[in-house]
């Protein structure tokens, strides 16, 4: 498992994810203020970010959208905020957001 | 009424009589039926909240499901390697209406597909089960699918098939009422041929079945091996265990360890770790001791049960055939594509006139392992036609026609030849083996799939291949080592750091009679230097060996680490 | 909270005793470590609770003594309790109560009954259907366990629960 954030800067833009309990796709929490249990995005271009320790209140969204089936595992992921969005910073975090980065035998 | 009587007359297809496999009875299919019935009730108690993840898990992970980075990942168990080619058609058939049409053999000879979807799993365990397939077990703590030598019962170096005892110990182990919450995962292998390709001193427990002078069955027992975190080589601690004691010194080793195994800490769990703790003789005495008090009569398989099983394994109606040695020597002869695939994809077969067809899933620049369900069809396709409706699974992720007629061998290359699945590498530097990585695993630290890929395309030239000669090169994503990096001639291991992929490369291990834990170069390099340092130390053994016939293994063991050591560093 | 046999909620007739409390004159549940200090004329039944890392050894000695045996399951993961269980039927050939407590799933009730466990201690409010169902769900099992059932061929064999 990904180690949470220990240590979040007072700056450090996070986001959180999480995978979706019926499917397992990977899912980002869009929108904390949207409903008790947010909304979550199959987009980490639609990712909330959150500055430091706001990221303890989306973790309380996500607890309750775990307590309500509708996510699994939910966790704080650094990134960095571009114009196109947060960009995650760890590589297994890129690869999560992107998806695996080779052509699959199907495809190929 | 009798429970297998309920499910007797469920519209199950009978699988082919020809191939070599375990075929299920009504109780076997009632037994799948009731457990697919347990998992959906499950599932259901999941989805509707009435089982937490934390208790939910372990379950699904009995049914082989994980939950992966993109999505659950199913891990479908191919008994010690062994489809009919009806299972195969099935895989293909899950593939597509579960899948993305795709799937991954893997070292454990099993079959894993990477898109599946929680809600739709108990449908796609209910259409496995119509091929007589499950994933039971193939994860958790417990006793994992059983692996063996994927020419089991064809090798001409057999002395016995150990298919038999693998079954048995398949049977053995489903849903072991005792041995289903172990301190950690436990994996057996067997093998029953001089040549060790089961790699059963790298396994929790490793059985060599054999014959004595007067020509009872009887197993040699490693215990302890394991790659992993603490990479080790197995000890033997029975030379002799005769076949009537077979379960009931099984149990005992596995009380042993569940009594006794660490489980405060994950990554000193495995029973290698309690070995190495208490130390082997010690290991050994409390095996001994607690097998002397285990009631064997219980557990003794009656002969006649035993008989039953092998008739499971019967040889296939092999024809009276000559050595078609000269057809195939003119064959060879008259094409240099098809020799250099005899060579390198064919493995001697005990009867006169065949022999074991490997089907490299190495393609250059491919995905170690994968299939498409269009291949999964067209192989069953093959094996109907040219091998008895049977296909295997290697451990080093290929499969295997195992009962070929060497004049038929030329057709079955021309047509593996139309489906991208007649590369001759087998053996060869490309022939490598990479776990999922961090293209799929949650655990994965790094990629293995395109450092595989990189390499197969740096080294894609037959006659560089076959020049260098035979190289295992292994790939794990990360130190639970499903890429059996500790046992390649060449190891890759992901490691992060910081966040980004780095690698770093072993030299000098081996997974059969000679097994050894390859030892660490040096310090670990960035994703973008891991070819070229394979190069470095390829072209480092190139010019120190005495001569083509030496081997990379032989060279290293001769001169060591120092000099492909002093390539890869003293320049940088 | 409601102790379970064959899947129905029965009185639990013991009464659990702390290390330092007086032992009454009816059955009472014992932690393992005080039954040497028990007097050995005591009449009334008396059972011990053990931890899943006591060894089956340590409680052979008493096992004439007492009519139930409670194990521990600290959380579900933890098998020890399978072997404790399995190991003071076939070894020592205790015929009383074994008695499953903690953390255990109605998922493992199937092979707790294999390995010797006659009863379960569930948490109060369970939903008891599932620990029901989990005795029918998989009726079939393919190797010898405690219930000494026949074989069918050796290997397989039906479960059977009391």
């Amino acid at each position: 498992m990904q180690a949470k954030v220990k240590a979040k800067g007072a700056a450090q833009p996070l986001v959180i994810t999480a995978n979706r309990l019926g499917d397992g796709r990977v899912v980002w929490l869009a929108g904390a203020s949207l409903g008790a249990e947010g909304q979550w995005s199959e987009r980490v271009a639609d990712a909330a970010i959150f500055l430091g320790d706001a990221a303890d209140a989306g973790m309380a969204v996500a607890a309750k959208a775990e307590a309500a089936q509708m996510v699994v595992g939910a966790y704080v992921v650094e990134v960095a905020a571009t114009p196109a969005g947060p960009a995650p910073l760890r590589s297994r975090e890129r690869f999560r957001a992107d998806g695996p980065s080779i052509l699959t035998a199907a495809a190929a | 009424m009798d429970i297998a009587d309920s499910f007797a007359e469920l519209a199950i297809p009978q699988q082919s009589t020809r191939a070599g496999i375990y075929h299920y009875d009504a109780y076997d299919r009632a037994f799948l039926q009731e457990r697919i019935a347990e998992f959906r009730g499950q599932v259901e108690r999941r989805l509707a909240g009435a089982l937490t993840e934390d208790e939910f898990k372990p379950l699904r992970l009995m049914n082989g499901l994980y939950l992966q980075l993109h999505a659950y990942m199913l891990r479908c168990a191919v008994p010690y390697g062994i489809l009919s080619s009806q299972q195969m058609r099935q895989f293909a058939h899950v593939a597509r209406t579960y899948d993305r049409g795709y799937g991954h053999f893997t070292t454990r000879q099993n079959l894993q597909f990477n898109w599946i979807k929680l809600v739709e799993a108990p449908d796609a365990l209910a259409a496995l089960a119509e091929a007589d397939l499950h994933a039971i077990q193939t994860s958790g703590n417990c006793i994992r699918n059983v692996t063996t030598d994927e020419y089991a019962g064809a090798a001409a170096d057999e002395s016995v098939d150990p298919r038999v005892y693998a079954e048995i110990l398949r049977q053995w182990s489903t849903l072991h009422p005792e041995f289903s919450f172990l301190p950690r995962k436990f994996k057996i292998a067997i093998t029953g041929a001089a040549v060790d390709r089961a790699a059963i001193q790298v396994h929790d427990i490793g059985l060599a079945v054999k014959r004595d002078a007067e020509g009872r069955i009887g197993f040699e027992v490693w215990v302890g091996g394991g790659l992993g975190r603490v990479p080790v080589i197995g000890n033997k601690i029975r030379d002799w265990l005769g076949e009537d004691d077979f379960l009931a010194y099984m149990e005992a080793v596995l009380r042993v360890y569940n009594a006794l195994g660490g489980r405060e800490n994950i990554h000193k769990a495995r029973i290698k770790i309690l070995l190495r703790d208490v130390g082997p003789a010690k290991f050994t005495e409390m095996v001994e001791r607690e097998f002397s008090w285990i009631p064997k009569e219980k557990f003794r398989i009656d002969p006649e049960v035993i008989a039953a099983i092998r008739a499971h394994f019967d040889p296939p109606p092999f024809a009276v055939l000559p050595n078609a040695a000269a057809t195939l020597a003119q064959q060879v002869a008259a094409n240099a594509a098809f020799a250099a695939w005899v060579e390198h994809n064919t493995h001697p077969h005990k009867q006169p006139g065949y022999v074991s067809a490997v089907i490299s899933l190495k393609p250059i620049g491919g995905v170690p392992g994968d299939a498409s369900a269009d291949q999964m069809d067209a192989v069953a396709d093959l094996a109907d036609r040219y091998s008895f409706d049977e296909v295997r699974v290697s451990h080093i992720q290929n499969l295997v026609l195992p009962h070929v007629r060497q004049d038929e061998l030329f057709e079955v290359w021309q047509a593996l030849a139309t489906l991208d699945l007649a590369t001759p590498n087998i053996g060869t530097v490309t022939d490598i083996i990479a776990c999922p990585g961090l293209d799929y695993c949650s655990l994965a630290n790094a990629r293995a799939i395109p450092v595989a890929q990189n390499l197969s395309e740096r080294f894609r030239s037959l006659e560089r291949q076959y020049d260098i000669g035979q190289l295992f090169l292994n790939i794990s994503g990360c130190i639970n080592a499903c890429g059996h990096h500790h046992v390649a001639h060449i190891g890759i291991l992901g490691v992060d750091k910081k966040g980004e992929e780095f690698y770093q490369i072993t030299l000098g291990g081996s997974a059969t009679n000679d097994a050894a834990i390859g030892d660490i170069v040096g310090a670990a390099l960035s994703y973008d230097k891991v070819v070229d340092a394979v190069e470095t130390i390829i072209q480092t053994y190139l010019g120190l060996r005495t001569s083509a016939a030496e081997k990379f293994i032989d060279a290293y063991r001769r001169v060591g680490m120092a000099p492909f050591k002093d390539a890869l560093y003293a320049v940088a | 909270m409601p102790l379970l046999e064959s899947g129905q909620p029965v009185a639990d007739r013991f009464t659990a005793v702390a290390d330092d409390a007086v032992l009454p004159d009816a059955p009472a549940l014992i932690p393992l470590a005080r039954i040497a200090s028990v007097d050995a004329g005591r009449n009334a039944e008396l059972g011990v609770q053990v931890t899943s890392s006591t060894a089956p050894e340590a409680i052979a000695p008493y096992l004439d003594r007492v009519t139930l045996v409670a194990i521990e399951f600290p959380k579900f993961r933890d098998g020890r309790g399978f072997t404790i269980a399995r190991t003071l039927r076939e070894r020592y050939g205790y015929t009383g109560e074994i008695r499953a407590v903690g953390h255990l799933l109605p998922d493992q009730y199937s092979h707790a009954l294999r390995c010797g466990f006659t009863s379960a201690v569930v948490p109060d409010g369970a939903d008891l259907a599932p620990w029901r169902a989990a005795l029918q769900v998989v009726t079939l099992a393919y190797q010898p366990d405690v219930t000494g059932s026949d074989p069918l061929d050796g290997l397989r064999r039906h479960r059977r629960y009391g």
